[in-house]
């Protein structure tokens, strides 16, 4: 396939690494940011090809694996109104909520429907004019464009049964998050290639002034993944601080601006809750007050008891960079993709999943 | 979930597209697209297309990876 192939030539792969292994004084913590690229680096077999002084580090991006428990059981909640279909992206459906899961809930009859794209919900919406859709929207920068367009076709066409959830996320506050937590050192960050579609590698600027910290936009290739931690390494060696785009056949430095329109006509900044990292300023996006009509959460109202996750998993640590997988006393022994416990052994881009699957 | 995917344009009618996701036909909304032609390629995100690939950009991009320093 055109775009793909020619990315993943394992001579040229093999000629990075040799670049890399050119920087083998530095000792550095590099975190890609997303799942998609964690998938990658564990998929292609990354991590075995690169030398012991680079460590890669899972970041928090994977949608499904940062919501929050609460934000798990309210959608739970919203699954038993038998009123109600759930319309949602696969992996939310297995997700262990404080005592239930969607997929447990469709056991007892809640209609949950997988969708592919935001399009399928509204279909469901027009085909159950009696019934009420509720969508449940989580992604980051890539994802949240399509759901603000979807919503407005939703006005346009006057569809009255149809409402939102919404739980999206922004990556810029989340990385801040981590280095203002100095939990762990980030000596370089591979920024999402997909995220920075909409946003741009503008968005990036101030970890790379104010934190000093480099950023390279990375592609979705082996290719790519293994060049952008090449361009870090040459930063970090040259004493650079700056944002590089490597996948700049599809990222420009101002980002998609029909994209990011999209985003500010139906959504604003708020500050939400973050499974691992807790609550984080401007780090989330609500419906603007004029789209409220279309907001599950005022409509519904879901109420939760108390929500708690599992002590044991460290899906919160993990996402944070601290603890691998393996440093987690559930990781394989009980909690497997089978009977995940956390959200990080459910995403099939998880980290823990990753590990499982080919670690 | 952020995963996005190559696709050649088809046909376009208003704001839809049929394109071609390696080898599989499928409709895509192209509305964030600006001037997107038949013949280009994109990348499409859970039914949308997200951003135009420059073909130009990726020939570049393939040149500095062969690079040997």
């Amino acid at each position: 396939m055109k775009f793909v192939d020619e990315f993943r030539d394992r001579a040229i792969a093999e000629r990075i690494v040799k670049k890399i292994e050119r920087f083998d004084s530095l000792k550095v913590n590099l975190m890609e940011v997303c799942g998609t690229h964690t998938m990658v680096i564990f998929k292609q077999g990354l991590k075995g090809m690169l030398p012991k002084n680079v460590n890669l580090l899972s970041g928090p991006g994977c949608p499904v694996c940062v919501t929050s428990q609460e934000d798990i059981d309210k959608t739970i909640e919203l699954a038993k109104d038998e009123n109600v279909i759930i319309a949602t992206f696969g992996d939310m459906v297995r997700v262990p909520g404080t005592n239930s899961s969607l997929e447990k809930e469709r056991g007892n009859g809640a209609d949950v429907r997988i969708i592919y794209s935001p399009s399928e919900a509204l279909r469901i919406a027009r085909e159950n004019p009696a019934r009420r859709v509720v969508f449940l929207a989580i992604g980051f920068e890539t994802t949240s464009p399509l759901i603000a367009a979807s919503l407005l076709d939703v006005q346009k066409e006057k569809i009255d049964n149809f409402y939102i959830f919404s739980s999206h996320k922004l990556i810029p506050p989340a990385m801040e998050a981590l280095l203002e937590s100095k939990e762990v050192r980030i000596d370089g960050f591979i920024c999402p290639g997909h995220v920075s579609v909409t946003i741009g590698s503008n968005a990036y600027k101030f970890i790379a002034q104010k934190y000093n910290v480099p950023c390279v936009i990375g592609g979705f290739e082996p290719l790519d993944v293994l060049q952008s931690i090449y361009m870090l390494l040459k930063q970090i060696k040259e004493k650079r601080t700056e944002v590089e785009i490597e996948y700049f056949r599809a990222v420009h430095p101002e980002g998609n601006r029909i994209a990011q329109e999209l985003i500010d006509e139906v959504f604003e900044v708020s500050d939400v809750m973050w499974r691992g990292l807790g609550t984080i300023p401007k780090s989330g996006l609500r419906l603007k007050r004029k789209f409220s009509d279309f907001d599950a959460e005022k409509e519904f109202r879901p109420k939760t008891k108390k929500s708690k996750e599992n002590p044991d998993c460290a899906c919160g640590e993990v996402l944070r960079g601290v603890k691998k997988p393996t440093q987690c006393k559930l990781y394989r022994k009980i909690c497997t993709p089978e009977e995940p416990y956390g959200p990080c052994m459910v995403s099939s881009e998880g980290t823990c999943a990753a590990y499982y699957k080919y670690g | 979930m952020c995963l996005a995917i190559p696709a050649k344009i088809l046909k376009i009618e208003d704001n839809l597209a049929l394109v071609d996701m390696a080898g599989v036909k499928r409709q895509a909304d192209i509305r964030m697209v600006s001037n997107a032609r038949v013949g280009e390629y994109v990348l499409i995100h859970a039914g949308f297309a997200i951003e135009k690939i420059g073909e130009k950009e990726a020939e570049e991009t393939l040149q500095l990876l062969r690079e040997i320093i």
